[in-house]
């Protein structure tokens, strides 16, 4: 265990930034922080960099504890929102100064920051001052700034929020390679549910200081715990229902579900992939429905049904069209009861 | 026709010659306001510096060297430091009273900045209330709050470092006093523009880089405030230079510095020519800061 927070508290004035939130990250793991502004998670994430203080709780580093150590003594690092790159320091200077605070000199030093500058592919510009770098250049930069000192985990602050949607997703993708190549801790702090999804090992999403439901990314997609979650990860039906023989008796009739739910009245959630097309009548939770939208979104269809204001997902190839009569079957297997 | 060679200029067809003489009209107001008040009074100066002194004071068109080697010490009675340790002395005073602004408004900065936003005003409007105050009559006040009925006279002399009954001036301590207290808002307000936007990311990112207090000054704080203090220390080291009011006022005839020379030359002494030497050298040590000032912001300076 690389990182463990327990019953951590912090208010400002009135509001309450975090409460009773418990953090346990494996070493070696990607792990995202995810909600949306406001709820918390860059709090968490500097409380755990040492910059904020909890009101009250306990912050422990591969086992020891650090609640009140200072940022300058805990081996932690953290890639800023804005990179925070020194604007006077070349590169070189940047990636070093971490090691220079640490009054390490000589070749060492050069060896290290270059090692750095070329993981991220930045050696070549090492000579260069940060106001002559691209937004994914600084970024990689603060990267290496941070990585040279070999961080028990490494914290990274919307590192992503200042980049274009295309180069986002590139950086994403070397980003998770790289943590796995390095095999260390990574904690996240994003309000962007894809790029939570493609980088993270677990993901636990939070709410009004609160962490709403912690899990690894799949679990947390599949089988949300509830409708906050649902609906703030991708799109989601919700379907109102009673728990009855067999399944759950709802408006469009009784559906069969894989998991029972737990509740004797409640919510079931679905997502639109999970509603699939049939050309015959389907043999468990077949639905009669018709197309009262349809939209073509070039990788996909959406399509919108009634009754039950479902929203489905489908190729373009079925050639579904609005006003049309189609089967569907609501998968078994994806249908999920929501609690609360 | 073959004189006027068509041209497409932005977009507009015209000629050589329309388009000179548009530039010459553009320009003029700015020519003429540089010719007139910069370009001729400079002139004006530098000729009425080579002139000679007559009887009565009038400018005798008389062309000799003779007030530079006369500021330079050189006189019939031999060579004297005088007049260059005025010189010496103004840039002296100019740099302390411009080091002791930076150090003052500094902490002065830091403090306004962290209050809440509406209690700055509150501080701003303290530190320019002074500025709306004619230059003269603060300097009278300071006469007065140093006056030897006063506190600060009576502990100054139950200390031993006056006599009994004086005041606490004319003295260094007074001038540097009257020259902190006028140009502390000339380096507070830059700085203070600097400071209340201030990136603490830079900071916190220090703090996270191991760094100590002074590492996180000199890196994270000073870059930033570089540009403020620049135009602060520009502010005053250059008028400070030329100041004759307060060291008139608050340092007698034992602290005399440029500023009072050049006065009393085109005053008392009815002296033009001497006194637009003594002018012009001021310029030149002016510009001479100017470029020193400049080469050293842009060192550390940051855009």
């Amino acid at each position: 265990m690389s990182l463990e927070a327990y019953a951590i508290y912090k208010n400002y004035g009135e509001v309450e930034a975090l409460h009773n939130v418990d953090l346990v990250t494996e070493r070696g793991e990607f792990f995202t922080l995810l909600g949306p502004s406001g709820c918390g998670k860059t709090t968490l994430l500097r409380i755990i960099a040492g910059l904020e203080l909890p009101d009250s709780g306990t912050v422990m580093l591969t086992g020891n504890n650090v609640t009140t150590l200072p940022a300058n003594e805990r081996n932690v690092n953290t890639v800023f929102q804005s990179y925070a790159l020194f604007p006077h320091l070349t590169l070189f200077e940047n990636v070093a100064f971490g090691m220079r605070s640490r009054r390490m000199t000589g070749a060492v030093v050069t060896e290290k920051v270059m090692a750095a500058l070329a993981m991220v592919h930045m050696e070549d510009k090492k000579d260069r001052l940060p106001s002559q770098l691209s937004g994914g250049q600084k970024q990689r930069v603060a990267l290496a700034r941070a990585l040279v000192n070999e961080p028990e985990v490494l914290l990274l602050d919307e590192p992503m929020s200042a980049l274009d949607a295309k180069l986002r997703h590139a950086v994403q993708a070397e980003l998770r390679q790289l943590q796995q190549k390095l095999g260390k801790t990574f904690i996240l702090v994003t309000h962007d549910q894809e790029e939570a999804l493609t980088v993270s090992d677990r993901i636990a999403v939070m709410r009004q200081g609160r962490v709403v439901q912690c899990a690894p990314a799949r679990e947390l997609y599949e089988r949300p715990v509830n409708r906050y979650v649902a609906d703030f990860l991708g799109k989601a039906n919700i379907i109102a229902g009673r728990r009855a023989e067999g399944g759950v008796e709802t408006e469009l009739g009784l559906l069969r579900l894989d998991s029972p739910p737990a509740w004797e009245q409640g919510e079931l959630a679905i997502r639109p992939e999970n509603i699939v097309f049939h050309p015959e009548r389907p043999a468990v939770n077949g639905l009669r429905v018709r197309v009262t939208e349809a939209f073509y979104r070039g990788d996909r269809m959406e399509v919108w049904l009634e009754p039950g204001n479902l929203r489905m997902s489908a190729a373009p190839r079925r050639g579904i069209a609005k006003g049309d009569e189609i089967w569907i079957e609501l998968l078994p297997g994806a249908l999920v009861p929501l609690h609360e | 026709m073959s004189s006027h060679h068509h041209l497409v200029w932005n977009g507009e067809l015209t000629t050589r010659l329309r388009l000179i003489r548009r530039g010459m009209y553009l320009a003029a107001p700015g020519m003429l306001w540089i010719l007139l008040f910069l370009a001729l009074p400079s002139l004006l100066l530098i000729v009425v510096s080579m002139t000679t002194r007559g009887d009565y004071g009038q400018i005798e068109w008389v062309f000799s060297p003779d007030n530079f080697t006369r500021l330079l010490g050189f006189s019939s009675y031999g060579w004297s430091a005088d007049y260059l340790w005025i010189l010496f002395r103004s840039v002296w005073v100019a740099f302390w009273s411009t080091l002791i602004c930076v150090l003052l408004a500094y902490p002065l900065c830091f403090h306004i900045a962290n209050r809440a936003p509406e209690k700055r005003y509150f501080w701003l409007t303290l530190i320019i209330i002074p500025f709306w105050t004619n230059l003269v009559i603060r300097a009278y006040a300071w006469l007065l709050v140093l006056a030897p009925q006063l506190p600060f006279a009576k502990f100054a002399a139950v200390l031993g470092i006056i006599p009994e009954g004086s005041p606490l001036y004319p003295s260094a301590f007074a001038v540097y006093l009257g020259m902190v207290a006028t140009f502390l808002p000339f380096v507070a307000m830059p700085l203070y523009a600097n400071v209340e936007k201030l990136d603490w990311a830079l900071v916190e990112a220090a703090k996270d880089l191991y760094a100590g207090r002074a590492r996180i000054f000199w890196h994270a704080i000073w870059p930033q405030t570089v540009p403020g203090l620049s135009v602060g220390i520009t502010l005053t080291f250059i008028p400070a230079m030329g100041m004759f009011v307060v060291p008139d006022l608050l340092g007698g005839a034992k602290y005399m510095l440029v500023g009072n020379l050049i006065q009393q030359q085109f005053g008392t002494s009815r002296d033009w020519p001497f006194g637009a030497a003594v002018s012009l050298a001021l310029m030149v040590l002016t510009l001479v800061g100017l470029r020193v000032q400049r080469k050293h912001s842009g060192e550390g300076g940051v855009a």
